[in-house]
């Protein structure tokens, strides 16, 4: 039991049909990125899930830290202005 | 050389297809559970079903050939190993991974350029069978291309373990590649595939990736043959006695 | 922040429905409670997938050879997402097959019995299946979000398992006289561990309470155990099988069936190793790891030569 490493984690994002944005859906171990990919193929697609693949390795996935949570996404709250129903049209336009 | 049950030549060709998918796919299916890593286990199963799902679309073919009441599975489970007209190295023992690459690798370098021409066959199930299993074979050839490449350049132990699997498979290639009466009868019909046609397409395509892979391609000597004739090893018996078990020791119900 | 504060933050979330997530702070008994739960999940899909293996290349028909092949398969599937959901706490895939392999950490018992007979893997199907979604459909809730996402993808892959072992029996149970009897007799070894499933009975579970404030688990052993009793015994009647258990009656008053007491000391037994397959479990996993591992290495060292050949050719460019 004195194998030196596991094959690297991966993070597998997959297309599910054109048009749509990659989501992530989960992680596998792969040697190489060849590997990865179709190891994604294997584990996430066996019933149609998906028509593209991007794989990353998980070393290289830089996230945002959940301390900092509140500082980074509670400003947007206040910006109300960014978003349409801000802004208040006769009633006679129905659709802009 | 055929001296047992004979059928006739387009059946004789459907269950060559039907078997080597047949006896491939069960072999491979072996695996399943014990795979290497977690990641291949789901690989290796994903190429057994592939195999047997393109199997089962030959088997039905030959039950609608054989007529009378046969069904993909009476094919499959009441024919005796005599009647089995798969290559020998379809039924070759898994072994380590390696043997198990190397059987694929040559299986599917064959089975490509086979099933590319197929499509072409005047027998139009025949066509449609390639044609729907050819995305397949394309995917199980890359795989075990690249499996042989990784593992033939990888380490030391891989390197030996890859070359001692191709030198005891080798000798099995010859059977795929030379064609007997009945591929010659196809062939001249315009249903079967001209072996000779394919087999420097074949050769090309293991000799470049042997290379790659840091592996000695093995001279051309002597090769089997006989498992298409219905002459086999005896490791088919074995196959055969799990394959057919439930179907032998209650004949005749419905599971 | 302090550890207090942080603590009601989580404790807050808890409340709130509002899940886990990676790298967020949580307690450390929550997070190894997590890794535990995940961790035996994710071994039980591998184990599990041995005893139904065990017929794959006996399956009686083709059709039935495809879907139990497709069926193990998945189940390699949802052990590899449930891996993949406690390596989000920092528990490395390795770590936890070394806890597997070493007879550390544990496994559902009910893949310590054996698949004699074909009517198994219909048993298996129905029965095991059937228990493994009860518990599983409320986990698609739980509280960590990388588990219940998994659980969410498991639940919805696992729709064809029981449809597909009830089938089996179905079959069975209209079939010939042999075959009814192998149905009758792949229920009565069965049923008994089916109900084991759920773990021991609430007031003897001893990680229970505190798992379920935190919502990593949503519905109590009893409470599961009694679901399915009340799910499965009108499906045995439906094919004419009978449940070997001489207590069971329906309870009008609850609304549910009663039934027998478990054997509780063979349940203990089989936790602690003594069941009927135990080892032949664990060695099979061994083995494949043991002779598996010249080619993760090779694997590994080609990945590696390729990185540096790529990167020499990109210096020399």
């Amino acid at each position: 039991m004195n194998e030196k490493n596991d094959w690297p984690l991966w993070e597998v994002f997959i297309r599910s049909r054109s048009g749509l944005n990659h989501k992530h859906v989960g992680s596998l171990h792969a040697a190489d990125a060849d590997m990865a990919i179709e190891n994604a193929r294997d584990v996430y697609t066996r019933r149609n899930e998906g028509i593209s693949i991007w794989v990353v390795e998980s070393k290289y996935v830089i996230a945002s830290n959940p301390g900092d949570e509140e500082s980074l996404f509670d400003p947007a709250d206040n910006k109300i202005y960014r978003h349409p129903t801000f802004y208040e049209l006769p009633d006679e336009v129905k659709h802009m | 050389m055929r001296a047992y049950t004979s059928y006739e030549p387009l059946t004789e060709y459907v269950l060559r297809c039907a078997d080597n998918t047949l006896v491939l796919g069960h072999r491979i299916s072996e695996w399943c559970g014990h795979g290497p890593i977690l990641e291949q286990d789901i690989a290796l199963t994903n190429m057994a079903l592939d195999l047997l799902g393109q199997s089962r679309m030959y088997l039905k073919y030959a039950a609608e050939l054989l007529g009378h009441e046969e069904t993909e599975d009476s094919v499959a489970f009441l024919r005796d190993a005599m009647q089995f007209r798969n290559s020998l190295l379809v039924e070759q023992p898994n072994g380590d991974f390696a043997h198990t690459i190397v059987r694929s690798l040559i299986f599917d370098s064959f089975h490509y350029f086979f099933s590319e021409q197929l499509i072409r066959s005047k027998d139009q199930q025949l066509a449609d069978i390639a044609a729907k299993s050819l995305k397949e074979i394309t995917y199980h050839r890359k795989f075990s291309s690249e499996w042989s490449i990784r593992l033939g350049d990888g380490t030391e132990e891989s390197n030996r373990r890859m070359q001692t699997a191709i030198d005891d498979l080798w000798r099995y290639k010859g059977e795929l590649l030379t064609p007997d009466e009945i591929d010659n009868e196809m062939k001249e019909k315009g249903i079967g595939v001209d072996l000779n046609l394919i087999a420097p397409s074949v050769d090309n395509y293991l000799s470049q990736v042997l290379s790659r892979a840091n592996l000695q391609l093995p001279q051309d000597e002597f090769m089997q043959k006989g498992g298409k004739q219905g002459l086999h090893s005896e490791h088919l018996g074995y196959i055969l006695a799990e394959l057919q078990f439930m179907q032998r020791a209650y004949p005749g119900l419905n599971w | 922040m302090s550890e207090s504060s942080m603590l009601e933050k989580f404790e807050d979330k808890i409340k709130r429905e509002v899940k886990i997530e990676p790298r967020e702070w949580m307690p450390d008994a929550y997070r190894k409670t997590l890794v535990r739960q995940i961790s035996q999940h994710a071994h039980s899909e591998i184990v599990g997938m041995l005893p139904e293996a065990n017929w794959i290349t006996r399956a009686p028909s083709m059709r039935r050879k495809v879907a139990l092949l497709a069926k193990v398969q998945d189940e390699a599937g949802h052990g590899l997402y449930l891996y993949s959901a406690a390596e989000t706490l920092g528990t490395s895939r390795k770590e936890m097959v070394d806890d597997l392999l070493s007879g550390k950490a544990k496994y559902s018992s009910i893949f310590n019995y054996p698949t004699i007979t074909w009517a198994d893997i219909g048993a298996i199907g129905w029965l095991v299946d059937g228990a493994a979604i009860m518990n599983q459909v409320p986990l698609c809730r739980t509280s960590y979000g990388p588990y219940a996402r998994a659980m969410v993808r498991i639940c919805k892959e696992e729709s064809f398992h029981q449809r597909q072992g009830y089938e089996i029996m179905l079959t069975l149970a209209q079939g010939s006289e042999e075959q009814k009897a192998m149905a009758q007799d792949a229920l009565d070894r069965w049923w008994w561990p089916s109900l084991m499933m759920f773990g021991p009975s609430d007031k003897d579970s001893k990680h229970s309470a505190q798992s379920m404030a935190w919502k990593i688990k949503r519905k109590s052993n009893d409470e599961l155990r009694q679901n399915f009793v009340d799910a499965t015994v009108p499906q045995a009647r439906l094919i004419g099988l009978t449940i070997p258990d001489p207590d069971l009656k329906w309870n009008e008053e609850r609304g549910s069936y009663d039934f027998g007491e478990i054997d509780w000391e063979e349940f203990w037994n089989v936790v602690k190793g003594n069941g009927p397959c135990n080892k032949q479990r664990l060695d099979a996993r061994n083995k494949a790891h043991e002779e598996g591992r010249w080619v993760r290495e090779a694997a590994l060292a080609f990945a590696e030569k390729q990185a540096k050949r790529k990167s020499e050719k990109e210096q020399v460019a």
